[in-house]
């Protein structure tokens, strides 16, 4: 009887989780050790920011679903992991500790036999003086909707703010990106037209001014370098399909920014032209950077071999090539297939939790050497089927052997489909809906755009606000392992 | 007075991108093109996906 352990049960770990059980059956053991003992479909937070979902929604207790599936559920955070078992026994094993009400803080040791990583970002708020509170957490200046708890929260700033413009106060709202390394910038896109849309809505929006900021060199790039797409005859660039979205809404941007500093009601930001900024507000949605989660790894003798697993962003080590060099040289074959550690065979990594070989988008640096480049997205498309990628390949070499073909998911032969909803009602919500084939740009493939521009697309409409509630309703029917969850795609 | 067209004057970025006119938003709502538009959109967001897998 083999035991695969999963390290996080998110988009990707809860997706593999669920796989590797039902295609290893009873004959061996799934474990998921993660900290929340809720569920959360992390991209239905922004409606819940709005006020226009509650948690309970966009959440649902894992623990049940679990259960019936035959997974053993572990609430702990992992801390360590000792691939090489210890002095006297082989069996590599993780230190888990407890996040369990009445069981808080008490540590476990549990082998494996297959591990995946799937942990995710690590929300590093720290990274930028005044977005956390040093401790590794939020602050108390700006607003996030990474996690349902911090949406609920942005939601009572924001209805303070609207109260205030309702009582004839003119609001300032900055929303986009904490540090000039983020990714994440869909999120922070579909936040602001929802409050954009919500303040139209209460009719408060010509007492608002909102604003946009974030590091990437132009609007529109999202971490992927921009897009192209088809529209009206033309192939254009993303950059006129998102300056128009902003400048129709009236949403002002800077760009190329990074956040330097979160004081009480201002930033200061570094354009890539090196000079120094300041911007304030009465109510900010910053995303911070990320980082891997921070997991130490140690041989059998106990000597630290964290470098053998992890990058030093904290990400993990795959089948990428991570000496690619420069710009000129990065090609689409850099990205990971496998997504398996080289050192150790039978650990993976799965979702945001593995490290890319490089950016997507061109690297950019300020005069002062400050790096102001957007990070590569891993959005839940590709997180899901990477995860499922990964559990076909453990279950193989469960069944067949260790020496088996692994399985392939290459984000630069794999699509990403995302939705950008403002508003929730049926009728009259508006949608940005895009799809980008595929995520990586393969220049060698498609010369010019680096993309298939038939299947990368984008428009505007009410229809991409219906696919987004039906993705809504589908993607937590499958999480919960709803009848036919396995027919509905990642 | 064109109202699509009164955002160009508020920003220099604004001035120097293209806004939608009245025809195009229209069609952002009209529920028949846009049940069309969602059996398109539906269509070639499968096919990423199948390619994709
Ligand atoms: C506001 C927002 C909106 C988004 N909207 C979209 C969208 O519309 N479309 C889209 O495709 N993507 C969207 N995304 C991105 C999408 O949510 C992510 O791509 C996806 O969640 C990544 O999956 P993951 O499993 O890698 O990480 P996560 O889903 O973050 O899961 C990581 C899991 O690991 C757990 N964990 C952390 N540390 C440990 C530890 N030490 N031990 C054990 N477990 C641990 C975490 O608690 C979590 O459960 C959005 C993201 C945000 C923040």
């Amino acid at each position: 009887m083999a035991k695969l352990v999963i390290m996080g049960g998110g988009v990707a770990g809860h997706t593999t989780a669920t796989f590797a059980k039902k295609w290893l059956g009873n004959g061996h053991e799934v474990v998921v050790v993660t900290p929340n003992s809720q569920w959360n479909w992390i991209p239905s937070n922004i409606w819940v920011g709005v006020g226009q979902m509650e948690k309970s929604e966009v959440t649902f207790p894992l623990a049940p679903v679990y259960e019936k599936a035959g997974i053993v559920y572990k609430q702990a955070l992992a801390t360590t992991i000792h691939p090489e078992g210890r002095e006297g026994d082989d069996t590599p094993f993780i230190v888990i500790k407890s996040t369990e009400e009445g069981a808080n803080g008490e540590t476990e040791e549990l082998t494996y036999d297959y591990l995946v990583n799937a942990t995710g970002p690590k929300l590093n708020f720290d990274a930028t003086p005044g977005l956390g509170n040093g401790q590794g957490q939020m602050g108390d200046k700006t607003v996030s909707v990474c996690t349902a708890e911090h949406a609920v929260h942005a939601n009572e700033e924001l209805t303070k703010v609207f109260e205030k413009a309702k009582a004839g106060e003119r609001q300032k709202i900055l929303v986009g990106t904490g540090h000039g390394t983020c990714t994440c910038q869909g999120a922070a896109f579909e936040y602001i037209f929802n409050i954009e849309h919500e303040a139209k809505k209460a009719g408060v929006r010509d007492m608002l001014d909102i604003k946009w900021i974030s590091n990437e060199a132009f609007l529109g790039d999202f971490g992927m370098g921009g897009l192209h797409m088809k529209v009206g005859g033309y192939t254009v660039s993303s950059k006129i399909f998102a300056e128009s979205l902003y400048a129709e809404r009236d949403v002002e941007w800077i760009i190329g920014a990074h956040t330097s500093k979160v004081e009480e009601g201002k930033i200061e930001y570094e354009l890539l032209d090196g000079t120094m900024h300041e911007e304030e507000f009465d109510f900010a949605m910053l995303i911070p950077p990320f980082s891997g989660v921070g997991f130490k790894a140690y041989a059998k003798d106990g000597a630290d071999i964290t470098d053998k697993l992890f990058m030093p962003n904290g990400f993990m080590i795959v089948d990428a090539k991570y000496d690619a060099g420069a710009y000129e040289n990065w090609k689409a074959s850099d990205w990971p297939e496998t997504y398996q550690n080289p050192s150790f065979g039978n650990i993976f990594a799965a979702g945001i939790a593995f490290a890319p070989p490089h950016l997507i988008s061109k690297p950019m640096t300020s005069p002062n050497g400050t790096a102001i480049n957007p990070t590569p997205p891993r959005t839940g498309m590709p997180a899901g089927i990477i995860g499922k990628a990964v559990a076909h390949s453990v279950c193989d070499m469960i069944k067949k052997g260790d020496d088996v073909e692994l399985h392939k998911a290459s984000m630069a032969e794999m699509g990403a489909a995302c939705v950008a909803s403002a508003g929730k009602g049926v009728l009259n919500g508006t949608a940005a809906a895009m799809t980008v084939y595929p995520v990586v740009p393969d220049f060698e493939k498609y010369p010019g755009t680096g993309r298939d521009t038939k299947y990368t697309f984008g428009e505007i409409g009410l229809a991409g606000h219906w696919i987004k509630h039906i993705l809504h309703h589908m993607f937590i029917w499958k999480a919960k392992l709803k009848p036919g969850w396995t027919l509905i795609p990642e | 007075m064109v109202k699509e067209e009164l955002n160009f004057a508020k920003s220099d970025d604004f001035n120097l991108t293209m806004l939608p006119g009245k025809f195009a938003k229209a069609m952002r709502t009209c529920k028949i093109w846009q049940l069309f538009r969602f059996m398109v959109i539906n269509v070639k967001m499968l096919i990423v996906v199948s390619k994709s897998h």
